[in-house]
């Protein structure tokens, strides 16, 4: 099962299943292993903190 | 594109962006020194060359002042259709290479116009406020989420050899704004040139570090070829030597001083953008408040906003940073500067004229409280005496 995070600020989406490899967290890593002091790559108004799941995983993640 | 939309919940869009070919001031202002050393050719009068410089720093504060501001926000149901029409994106797209056209004339220009010392320096300066507006236009596409606009704006950023500004910017600035760990963030009471000392190294330093530990995380080397703060600066390096080798050594002192004065353009922005002002901690004294559109100083100003792309909107810019030029909004209760950014950044360079005019202002923006404000420590007791309630 995997689990989706948004942004707040500026609804971007982290999804465990494709990670964020430019920020260095391979697919598959899970939220939990997301250090405490990440901020949002795209606004870094938001940090890890602040992200909620998403209740529908089945939308795409990222894009505009 | 229509002008009426029926968007999902029923709202009629009928919105009319009536600045919308006026945007077209942006790209086109970066084009002054271009027109500047053509009638500077054409006439025999090398001084035109200065017409950038002088009109920036002399003559916008008085325009700004004759238009004076422009509150209008575009509706919200026209934001989205706003966000998402082409023509406002591929203005900024078309800005890129005007930047690099102006510094390769500039160089053609006093390499084979034959200007005295006086005219040398006026060209120097005027690319010099260009290569600040390069920063500008790298600032406002290198926010967006795809990744063609982040490569685009590490290209821009290359011209005035600012390129660890992607970096610094987007991961440290818009995640310190307004807390005295950010060193683009200036204090209540630090003059700007204290302020460059402590901002253009800082933007240096964080880069790295922040460049370092993401590769790190990668797994890969910081001397990476993915390294974001080598990218732009391999671009910088080999164009500079280009157009050292293509005209000749004259053109040294050109570069190095219109690249100073780009460095100076956005250190003068910093300086002016969130002076003063401060995040608080939350209850727990732990993390700052999340960053809201009082936490930046805002200017409406017509016709400097017109050229900046919108910059002057940095109230709503920081709140919510992916935000397109064309949709940033006013904020009534947002802090508000007395004139636009040429104005702010000419009332700069005299720091006693600029604490007499802003520190009532920072004051204003707490109800009087000081203590809330963002202080410089070297100036605390001084300032907190002087403004305590």
């Amino acid at each position: 099962m995997t689990h989706q995070y948004e942004c707040p600020a500026c609804g971007y989406i982290y999804d465990e299943e494709v990670g964020e490899p430019d920020e260095g967290f391979s697919p598959g890593t899970q939220w939990a292993a997301i250090p405490e002091e990440w901020f949002c790559p795209d606004c870094a108004v938001r940090d890890k903190a602040d992200f909620s799941p998403v209740e529908d995983p089945r939308r795409s993640a990222g894009g505009e | 594109m229509s002008d009426a939309n029926t968007i999902s919940d029923g709202v009629t869009d009928t919105y009319r962006d009536k600045k919308r070919y006026f945007w077209l001031l942006s790209p086109v202002w970066v084009l002054a020194p271009v027109f500047s050393v053509y009638l500077a050719y054409i006439t025999g009068i090398g001084s035109f060359v200065w017409f950038t410089f002088v009109f920036w720093y002399f003559m916008i504060p008085v325009i700004d002042w004759m238009l004076g501001s422009d509150p209008n926000n575009p509706p919200p149901e026209a934001i989205e259709r706003l966000e998402k029409e082409k023509y406002y994106r591929y203005l900024t797209y078309i800005t890129v290479p005007l930047h690099y056209l102006v510094l390769i004339v500039g160089a053609w220009a006093v390499a084979s116009m034959g200007l005295g010392w006086f005219d040398y320096l006026g060209l120097a300066l005027s690319v010099g406020i260009i290569n600040g507006l390069a920063i500008n236009t790298g600032h406002e596409i290198g926010h967006k989420k795809p990744k063609f606009e982040r490569n685009l704006s590490k290209i821009c950023l290359a011209v005035t050899g600012y390129g660890h500004f992607h970096t610094e910017h987007n991961k440290g600035h818009h995640k310190d704004v307004a807390t005295p760990e950010d060193p683009a963030s200036a204090r209540m009471g630090e003059s700007i040139y204290r302020f460059a000392m402590r901002e253009i190294p800082g933007a240096f330093a964080r880069a790295w570090n922040t460049e370092k530990q993401r590769l790190g995380r990668k797994g890969e080397s910081t001397w990476s070829t993915n390294n974001e703060f080598l990218q732009p600066l391999v671009i910088t390096v080999v164009f500079y030597a280009a157009l050292i080798a293509f005209f000749g050594p004259i053109v040294v002192p050109y570069l190095l001083m219109s690249m100073a004065g780009g460095y100076w353009f956005l250190t003068s922005a910093n300086y002016i953008e969130h002076y003063g002002l401060l995040r608080q901690k939350e209850a727990d004294g732990g993390r700052y408040e999340r960053c809201k559109p009082h936490h930046s100083w805002n200017s409406n100003h017509l016709f400097s906003n017109l050229i900046l792309f919108h910059l002057q909107r940095h109230s709503d810019h920081h709140a919510w940073p992916t935000r397109r030029y064309q949709s940033l909004r006013n904020f009534d209760d947002a802090p508000t500067l007395p004139s636009g950014y040429p104005g702010m950044y000419a009332l700069s360079l005299i720091p006693p004229l600029w604490e007499a005019v802003m520190n009532p202002r920072v004051l204003d923006a707490y109800d009087g409280d000081v203590l809330l404000a963002n202080i410089d420590p070297a100036k605390r007791d001084k300032i907190v005496q002087r403004y305590a309630l």
